[in-house]
């Protein structure tokens, strides 16, 4: 696109030393006054502006369209010169003239007027860029493009459309261009035959117009919109149960990223450190940290952020440890009240050094938007993520557990510590080394819930008591239990949620919680043997 | 960065001090600021005791008040709320503050309400909230449900078409009173029951996924539907990241919320969320010279040349100047001459209008809608023609239609029955 638009500029500069430049005047001059239309228009006269804009043929509507669309079109008060705003942040904006296309340097925002926008203007525009669109050469492009155009088909696009739709070569770009007509047909014409062509499609605007559709006088359209509303509805059904479970899985992953540090801490080693989610806290702003050393490297820097976060939390971990919690051996009351406080301590710690206000962590592009599966269900891609990164953890964490001399050590002082200090075992290092073990793992879950959470000093306060009641319904001293149960009342929490509402999902969860450990006081996966007596 | 503002404002503070010492004739007038500063709500009221201290610098600067110089107590009640009434007590009894600027949730004020009217303070409480209140004591800057809720609510069903509407709220006092207000109101307009979603989350609730989900589905059924949003605080940010996750444009369902402003923005990477909506009485991104110059000495304040104004920030710079006003007017700071004088009292909001207290310590506010930019910064694409006063007892809720409330003598009630005759309503509405 630059290299074209400099390439004319250099044309421009060749035929100012022949040709005085008149003609390039004229079309600004042009340009210039439809661009006064378009400020000065009240808004529901700028629609037939921009069509005038679009239809100009001056090669740099698009961008000017462009930048109006994203409310960067402004003007300056006091020269009436139209620019396009490069950078919006802070007082002064730097711009470029939307003319000649040169930047222009900064000026204060008290300067400049924006060409103010709104949603319906919007939605316009984009049916007319996304028309524009259709006839560039990337299919990418005029596939996304033709998606857009469902449901915004109007009687100014529909010939235009059809003239593009017999021209168009690829099938998917084809099938999704014949849709948006349909839906028009359906919506504005009452067409029976296009409501064949919308049956089984899962797109909102599709069903959108066949549910008005259904409701019209002519009984012959509303019956075949009915048909074609129950094929859709049978589909939907299936996707939706796929959609729940994995809304649970979802949430139950983020669960068991919360807990499963505790499950080393409280679980293997009895610790009730209440601390625990400012750990958490601390792996989520190390991510925040990450991302402020390596601007504009969001993903890079998240990827680091898995280690730091790690050994922060893990030397956070050894600190409390060492002055604290070692000194309260055995005393669970002294020890819950001391991290209890040791947590208040952490948070307006994070509140007066960094900052009361939330810190905005940014999320990598690969790890944005999400995986359409069909029209109907797509997995969001931060989730897929998690869960994923929730799995690895857990197995991981077992893998250190069952084959590392450390979890050996680790579990040999658990079961008895007496016996495993006379085999030469130092019971004060490996309380250490567990120690850092949980806490960094809580930094681990720290860095993933960044990305779906606020990173603020309240951040480990929300995941507290769900990671006790995890690993208390898992059965306290067994990983697997913890991940069973973080799966599961995520999943029954999701299950519950569209017809009891949040509040009342959590409070049924907490009730069944506490029904079950009646029941089973030691949890899902009791331990068994000597340990569990202890 | 954070080093030096401090070192320069209290060059400032110590140079000020050196200066009163010569200047001042009298004792200080005491300014009690009562704003958390710890805990959950710190995010958002330490930014108004910030607020208040530039403002009476600014205030000190210009020669004090009736010559005598304004002092700040401030005061950290913590997010606690039972804590907000013992620290109104300590404001009131044992700094004997002339006046009170703080709170933020309704249930922190409706702790410090009974200290603040047995000792007889002034409290000026500046966020929007639910109304059905009025006492004497209190006089509120923020917005009442008329000058901000239904508003918002004439805009998207005259302007946008919207037929189907999802409710959507944090669980407490205020998101269920103005969903009540607003159901019925709904309903007066012709909405059919089956075209309003209410659904309710608890506190930092952030994991939206089906309720999102939810909202799709309700919102593909060929009706143009839209959220207003009552959810609180930063329970938005992952709401907002969902709703931009699921793929869902503001042009398909769009979002008005009545709790986001540029502070809760400044934590999010709004690419996502261009085009959805807030409803305020205040935007940063206004076009008045009078806002200009707050931001400018706002960043100087900070020193953080990114640094957001809100609207809350507003009703304190409103009610701030309107108490100075009265002091004038009154000649002294006695509270019951101030509660008199201030009434009737108008001057210039930020938004290059007027502000005028009414009778029932409520004030006149332009209803301002916004569209997010993806600078988090919002665009003003609708504002009411002239300014609304606000209600205290809503049109739209049996019980408080018959109510008005008038504190001008004769009269002096916070709850007269235009019915009955009678003042002292507010025990039937309770009842309701």
């Amino acid at each position: 696109m630059s290299i074209p638009r400099s390439l004319s500029q250099l044309l421009i500069v060749c035929l100012l030393s022949l040709l005085a430049l008149a003609p390039a005047r004229a079309d600004d001059a042009q340009a210039q006054a439809l661009l006064e239309q378009l400020a000065d228009a009240p808004y529901a006269q700028k629609g037939r502006i921009i069509g005038e804009i679009a239809g100009s043929g001056d090669e740099r509507a698009r961008q000017w369209l462009e930048a109006f669309a994203n409310g960067k079109l402004a003007r300056v008060e006091a020269s009436g010169q139209f620019v396009i705003v490069l950078e919006n942040r802070g007082r002064n904006w730097t711009v470029a003239d939307a003319l000649s296309g040169e930047t222009i340097g900064e000026i204060s925002r008290r300067d400049l007027d924006s060409l103010r926008i709104n949603n319906a203007l919007r939605g316009e525009l984009d049916g007319i860029l996304s028309v524009i669109d259709l006839t560039v050469a990337d299919v990418g492009k005029r596939l996304a493009a033709a998606r857009d155009l469902r449901g915004g088909v109007d009687a100014g696009s529909f010939e235009r459309i059809g003239t593009l739709l017999s021209a168009e070569e690829n099938p998917d770009v084809r099938a999704a261009l014949e849709e948006a007509l349909a839906i028009y047909r359906v919506e504005a014409l009452g067409d029976i035959a296009a409501v064949a062509v919308l049956a089984g499609s899962l797109n909102t605007a599709a069903r959108a117009a066949l549910t008005g559709a259904a409701r019209s006088d002519n009984a012959q359209l509303a019956a075949a919109a009915n048909r074609a509303l129950e094929s859709i509805d049978q589909k939907l059904k299936l996707n939706n149960a796929a959609k729940t479970l994995y809304f649970g899985i979802s949430l139950g992953s983020v669960l068991v990223l919360a807990a499963i540090g505790l499950a080393i801490t409280f679980g293997v080693m009895g610790v009730i450190n209440m601390a625990h989610g400012e750990l958490i806290m601390l792996g989520a702003y190390t991510t925040w940290g990450m991302q402020q050393l390596l601007p504009g490297q969001p993903g890079l820097a998240l990827v680091l952020s898995i280690p730091a976060g790690f050994m922060v939390a893990a030397l956070a971990g050894i600190a409390i440890e060492r002055t604290v919690i070692q000194h309260l051996k055995g005393r669970p009351l002294e020890t819950l009240l001391a991290t209890f406080g040791i947590s208040l301590i952490l948070q307006q710690l994070v509140r007066t050094v960094i900052s009361p206000l939330n810190r905005s962590v940014v999320t990598p592009e690969w790890m944005s938007g999400s995986i359409m599966i069909n029209e109907a269900l797509s997995l969001t891609l931060n989730r897929l993520y998690i869960i994923g990164f929730a799995l690895v953890v857990f197995a991981g964490l077992m893998l250190i557990m069952r084959k590392t001399r450390l979890g050996l050590e680790v579990r040999a002082v658990t079961q008895n510590r007496a016996m495993a200090r006379s085999m030469g075992i130092k019971a004060t290092r490996v309380d250490i080394l567990t120690f850092a073990l949980g806490s960094g793992v809580a930094g681990l879950a720290g860095v993933a819930l960044s990305q779906i959470t606020n990173v603020g000093p309240n951040l480990g306060q929300n995941y507290i008591i769900d990671s006790f009641m995890v690993v208390v319904f898992g059965g306290v001293g067994n990983l697997w239990g913890t991940l069973v149960a973080g799966l599961s009342l995520g999943t029954i929490n999701q299950l519950l949620e569209p017809w009891a509402g949040a509040v009342l999902a959590k409070i049924l969860v907490l009730v069944f919680i506490i029904l079950f450990i009646q029941k089973r006081p030691r949890g899902l996966f009791p331990q068994k043997g000597r340990a569990a007596e202890g | 960065m954070k080093i030096k503002s401090l070192a320069a404002s209290v060059a400032l503070t110590v140079g000020a001090t050196g200066f009163s010492m010569a200047a001042w004739a009298e004792d200080p007038i005491k300014v009690g600021i009562l704003h958390s500063l710890s805990g959950t709500m710190a995010i958002s009221e330490s930014t108004l005791k910030d607020t208040m201290l530039m403002l009476i610098e600014e205030q000190n600067a210009k020669g004090g008040l009736l010559g005598r110089e304004l002092e700040p107590v401030v005061v950290d009640p913590a997010s606690n709320w039972p804590l907000f009434a013992e620290k109104a007590r300590e404001l009131l009894a044992k700094e004997k503050v002339d006046v009170i600027f703080g709170n933020w949730t309704s249930v922190s004020r409706k702790s410090v309400l009974p200290v603040v009217e047995e000792l007889n303070g002034l409290l000026f409480y500046p966020v929007q909230y639910e109304g059905e209140e009025s006492s004497e004591n209190v006089f509120y800057t923020g917005a009442a449900p008329n000058q901000q809720a239904i508003p918002a609510v004439d805009y998207l069903m005259n302007e946008i078409g919207v037929e189907r509407w999802v409710l959507a709220g944090t669980d407490y006092v205020y998101p269920r009173t103005t969903n009540k207000i607003l159901e019925t109101y709904l309903k007066d307009h012709g909405v059919a029951a089956e075209d309003i979603m209410i659904n309710y989350t608890p506190f930092g609730h952030s994991n939206w996924q089906s309720i999102v989900s939810d909202i799709k589905a309700f919102g593909s059924q060929g009706k143009k539907t839209a959220v207003v949003s009552t959810i609180n605080g930063d329970a938005n940010v992952p709401f907002y990241r969902e709703l931009g996750n699921q793929g869902i444009a503001a042009s398909d369902i769009p979002v008005v919320a009545f709790s986001v402003g540029e502070q809760e923005l400044s934590g999010i990477d709004t690419a996502p969320l261009v085009g959805h909506l807030a409803a305020w009485n205040y935007f940063m991104s206004v076009d008045a010279d009078a806002n200009y110059d707050f931001i400018d000495k706002w960043v100087a304040y900070k020193g953080d040349e990114n640094a957001v104004t809100n609207d809350p920030m507003e009703a304190h710079y409103i009610g701030f100047n309107m108490w100075l006003e009265a002091v004038k007017k009154a000649g002294t700071t006695d509270v019951d001459a101030v509660k008199d004088a201030i009434i009737g009292v108008a001057v210039p909001n930020l938004t290059g209008g007027y502000a005028t207290m009414m009778p029932n310590h409520h004030i006149t506010k332009p209803v301002l809608i916004g569209e997010i930019q993806d600078n988090g910064q919002f665009s003003v694409v609708w504002e009411t023609p002239s300014t609304v006063a606000g209600d205290a007892w809503s049109d739209f809720l049996p019980g408080s239609r018959d109510l008005i409330s008038d504190w001008r003598k004769p009269l002096s009630c916070g709850n007269y029955n235009v019915v009955e005759k009678s003042c002292g309503g507010a025990e039937k509405v309770a009842s309701n």
